[in-house]
């Protein structure tokens, strides 16, 4: 029974040797992932990365199953979300898979941002690291928008309708704009048709493309780790860095590991919380869009009330959206904001600790009267939160020169 | 050191947040409805309800019959004999015979869908709707809950007729409480769990994998756990080497 084994494994081999002498498959698994060091200091906040991949694969999966079923017209849209949700196999599962994971592919982005601000992950020399992963957010933010319209709820309307008429303060080409974008006078079946093609082919296509960048320009350079030094400065005699281990097999079983304990949580929410109290899932979206019937209480998805909010805390309209705009734009900046000599916050002084807390606080809190109903009250706090949000941007350009810090270690403290 | 600054500020972050309130008044009161979604009995009797004084005007369009049997351990037989009073066949979905247009000139409007009112209102403001009817000075039905609500009180028979009591706030004249003026054949507290049924069904109606949904999510939970254990000693194995 040896000899044909052996044969086989021979025959095996040499049909190996043979793609990977024409295809290069072991030199790019060993350039990324096994000869790819990687920082042995990472904590929590560098699960985010892995995490987000997961769930753009796991969108992607259950949007191709959603597209099966899901018929993209004004008068069918409604009808054919019900229809996965009640008559097709395990169709619930598949468009909660998708429904949850919006909220939660938003989740981790917003975590992984923030860890970035935590330990200058955007720092020389990653800013084209920041920027892609900029250009994924805004993509994101797009696929998520349309993505909200296709179940044909009230939300799914109004919410449309509101958030495509702010192109409409856009002077002079701002009303043939917002015709343009939706392809007739109001909201409509032309409408959901392009938001469907535009969800479903041209943003997956720019995100997976964008997200190649964003990890092309990562394996460059390398991870940023929370020391904020670079492990390529210490290496041992073999050229490796003294302070690094091997991607695969390290990061790839800890990666394992931070799926399996997301998973819990995430599947906990699909199975027992799906609508999240109307966070997720809002109560409104229940209702079939009629173009009649306005909703006494309009306001977008979670992951946009941030901005919502400081969109609402201006009282004209065209500077409330150019604001709303800068606040998102801001952002692509912070690689040449942040002037400190170090880049991690555990080595600025408290400054630093007490400004990303406050902006943090800003942040969320934006979300939460974003949702609001928007008393005179209410309006006065967004425009105190926006205030702070630029103020730390700004704060942070002048400070981050001046501001204290602590020596660097020459290795990572573990 | 850095560590516990961080959990502090984490903390400080998180405790200002949830303290602060954003929702000003969240507006009256409602009842709870208490619904079992594992009730099949109450589900049952609850679609008796249903189709006894709501599918006349209101459809669930998007509900099958035989998925009630399906769900509510019921032969397709029994469904048809007892919740079924329309021609139609066991696959169909509960529609109704009124055509929207005269549904329009006869009440007004087309009554809505009730497929996923449970969904959208929630199953407190259902109940609630349901205990709040009254008839008004002017002797039309009038709702605590939904003011001015285009409906009748379809189920007065059974509950009776409610008046309301006025009292006097800041020289307005609002409505304290509701009494009943006119017992119907049931007593409230018969009454009461007839709503309770019917909201359980409507519950239901809004999702019916709902139950089997939770049934899937604790075996899916006891897997993660179990992978989740087996993740995390594969990694300390890996790790246990890296200082």
């Amino acid at each position: 029974m040896a000899k044909p084994a052996s044969s086989i494994a021979k025959r095996a081999d040499a049909l190996w040797n043979w793609v990977d002498s024409r295809l290069p498959v072991s030199a790019f698994w060993k350039a990324t992932m096994t000869g790819y060091y990687a920082p042995k200091n990472f904590n929590f906040w560098y699960y985010m990365g892995s995490l987000a991949l997961l769930v753009l694969v796991m969108q992607i999966l259950s949007g191709i199953f959603l597209t099966m079923h899901y018929k993209p017209s004004a008068e069918l849209a409604f009808a054919s979300v019900e229809y996965i949700m009640r008559d097709v196999e395990w169709g619930w599962f598949i468009r909660y898979l998708h429904s949850t994971g919006a909220s939660f592919f938003f989740i981790i982005v917003y975590l992984h941002m923030f860890r970035s601000l935590l330990y200058g992950s955007h720092r020389a020399p990653r800013e084209l690291v920041w920027i892609f992963g900029m250009l994924i957010y805004l993509a994101l933010m797009a696929e998520a928008f349309m993505g909200y319209v296709l179940p044909w709820g009230q939300m799914s309307y109004w919410g449309a309708q509101v958030i495509i008429n702010l192109f409409g303060a856009i002077p002079k080409i701002g009303e043939p704009l917002t015709e343009w974008i939706r392809g007739d006078f109001f909201i409509s079946d032309a409408t959901l048709n392009r938001f469907f093609a535009l969800h479903v082919i041209a943003l997956p296509l720019a995100i997976l493309g964008l997200v190649l960048m964003h990890l092309v320009a990562l394996r460059e350079n390398g991870s940023n780790n929370p020391d904020g030094i670079e492990i390529k400065a210490n290496k041992d005699e073999n050229g490796h860095p003294v302070d690094g281990v091997p991607f695969h097999p390290y990061y790839t079983v800890k990666d394992i590991f931070g799926v399996s304990m997301f998973l819990l949580l995430f599947a906990f929410i699909l199975f027992f919380w799906p609508e999240a109290g109307g966070l997720f899932l809002e109560h409104d979206n229940f209702v079939p869009a009629d173009p009649l019937v306005t909703p006494l209480h309009i306001k977008p998805v979670w992951y946009f009330t941030p901005y919502y909010a400081i969109l609402k805390a201006v009282p004209d309209k065209l500077m409330g959206v150019i604001l709303m705009g800068l606040s998102v734009g801001i952002l692509f900046f912070v690689p040449w904001l942040d002037r400190s000599p170090v880049k991690s916050i555990r080595y600025k002084g408290l400054w630093y600790k007490v400004m990303l807390g406050v902006f943090a606080i800003a942040f969320i809190r934006l979300g939460m009267l974003g949702m609001s109903e928007g008393t005179p009250a209410q309006t006065i706090e967004m425009r105190v939160w926006t205030f702070v949000y630029f103020a730390f941007f700004i704060l942070l350009f002048f400070l981050s020169p001046r501001g204290k810090t602590k020596p660097l270690p020459e290795r990572l403290t573990h | 050191m850095d560590k516990k600054l961080f959990s502090f500020f984490f903390s400080l972050v998180v405790l200002l947040v949830v303290s602060l309130p954003v929702f000003g008044s969240g507006g009256e009161e409602l009842e709870h409805a208490d619904v079992n979604i594992r009730d099949t009995a109450a589900i049952q009797r609850g679609a008796q309800t249903f189709v006894n004084y709501c599918l006349s005007c209101h459809a669930a369009s998007y509900m099958r019959y035989n998925r009630l049997a399906e769900d509510l351990a019921l032969s397709e037989d029994q469904v048809m004999e007892n919740l079924v009073f329309a021609d139609v066949k066991i696959g169909d979905t509960m529609t109704i015979a009124m055509r929207p247009a005269d549904a329009t000139a006869w009440l007004g409007k087309v009554p809505p869908d009730l497929s996923l009112v449970a969904r959208s209102r929630g199953a407190d403001w259902l109940y609630s709707y349901f205990l709040t009817f009254y008839e008004d000075p002017s002797g039309t039905w009038n709702n605590l809950t939904f003011p001015n609500a285009s409906m009748p009180h379809v189920l007065w028979p059974l509950q009776g007729i409610q008046k309301p009591v006025y009292a006097t706030h800041d020289g307005h004249e609002v409505i304290d409480h509701l009494v009943l003026a006119k017992p119907g054949i049931e007593s409230p507290e018969e009454y009461e769990d007839t709503v309770r049924d019917l909201v359980t069904y409507l519950e239901y109606l809004g999702e019916p994998a709902e139950v089997k949904r939770k049934n899937v999510g604790v075996w899916v939970l006891l897997f993660l756990a179990l992978f989740a254990l087996v993740s995390y000693a594969l990694k300390a194995e890996y790790w246990r080497d890296v200082h």
